[in-house]
């Protein structure tokens, strides 16, 4: 049932193939370079459901970090469809989703890709109760309870 | 009298939350601001060490008629885009914390503590 991090280059660079250096174009490269774009486009598509924080889920390195893993456990995110990274492992990773996010503190998360907020924003979304529905559409909840394992429906996957 | 003068024309010792309070007043004209600096909370953290400066975290409660029709997310940005020098300086602003209303979301708020509250 743990949560777990993995390191975003790691993954990345396992996957990402870098041939030969192709020339970037300065500009854009001045911001978030090609490959680390590509490697947090990999992370934000790693699991349904993605946080991007400052420690992990056992041991948050800030309150704010911690407050967001909280309210995922509230909401009873399944860890099987939630990944987290811990940018404190990977400056690359810290300076970059502040720019593909434009936003530019930590915690961020993500939900089916898209960027959902940073803590305050769960937090809000908690309390009104939009957390919970945009979680149930987005089927990321874990099942309830053994019932909920009842091989009453087929599993396709 | 003269060094009275001095020192009020001196630099502010609160240069984060004077530049917070000017540029969100200019640009969202809001009905209700408030700045709290909760930096002596944060202090001890490990991603303070070595900052001296003691204006790194803030909570700001915005009630302003330009957030109508924006979504959270939307809001907050505008605050943080408001003060993006002050968060990309070294040992400038680290965190904010942001409650931000329309002022009829407002209204219903204060109905319901006020509910809560009787």
């Amino acid at each position: 049932m743990s949560l777990f991090t993995r390191s975003l280059l790691q993954m990345a660079r396992h996957g990402v193939a870098q041939p030969t250096r192709r020339t970037i174009p300065t500009l854009f490269a001045r911001y978030l370079s090609e490959s680390t774009r590509a490697a947090i486009d990999k992370a934000v598509a790693s699991s349904p459901v993605v946080l991007f924080m400052k420690g992990t889920p056992e041991f948050p390195q800030c309150g704010f970090s911690r407050a967001s893993i909280q309210v995922l456990g509230l909401q009873g995110v399944d860890p099987k469809k939630f990944t987290a990274f811990n940018v404190l492992e990977d400056d690359e990773l810290r300076q970059g989703i502040k720019e593909y996010s434009s936003w530019p503190t930590i915690p961020q998360l993500y939900v089916n890709k898209e960027f959902v907020g940073g803590c305050d924003i769960l937090m809000s979304m908690h309390s009104s109760g939009e957390l919970a529905d945009l979680f149930e559409k987005a089927d990321v909840l874990a099942p309830a309870d053994e019932t909920a394992k009842e091989p009453a429906q087929p599993t396709d996957g | 009298m003269f060094r009275r003068l001095l020192s009020t024309m001196a630099t502010s010792l609160t240069p984060m939350e004077d530049a917070i309070r000017t540029k969100v007043t200019q640009a969202l004209n809001p009905r209700t601001l408030e700045i709290h600096n909760d930096s002596h909370r944060h202090a001890h953290h490990q991603a303070m060490q070595g900052v001296t400066s003691k204006e790194t975290h803030f909570r700001l409660m915005i009630v302003s008629d330009e957030f109508a029709g924006k979504g959270l997310r939307a809001r907050h940005q505008i605050i943080y885009n408001l003060l993006k020098d002050e968060m990309a300086q070294e040992g400038g602003i680290h965190a904010l914390q942001m409650t931000t209303r329309t002022p009829a979301e407002q209204e219903k708020h204060q109905e319901k503590q006020q509910q809560t509250d009787a």
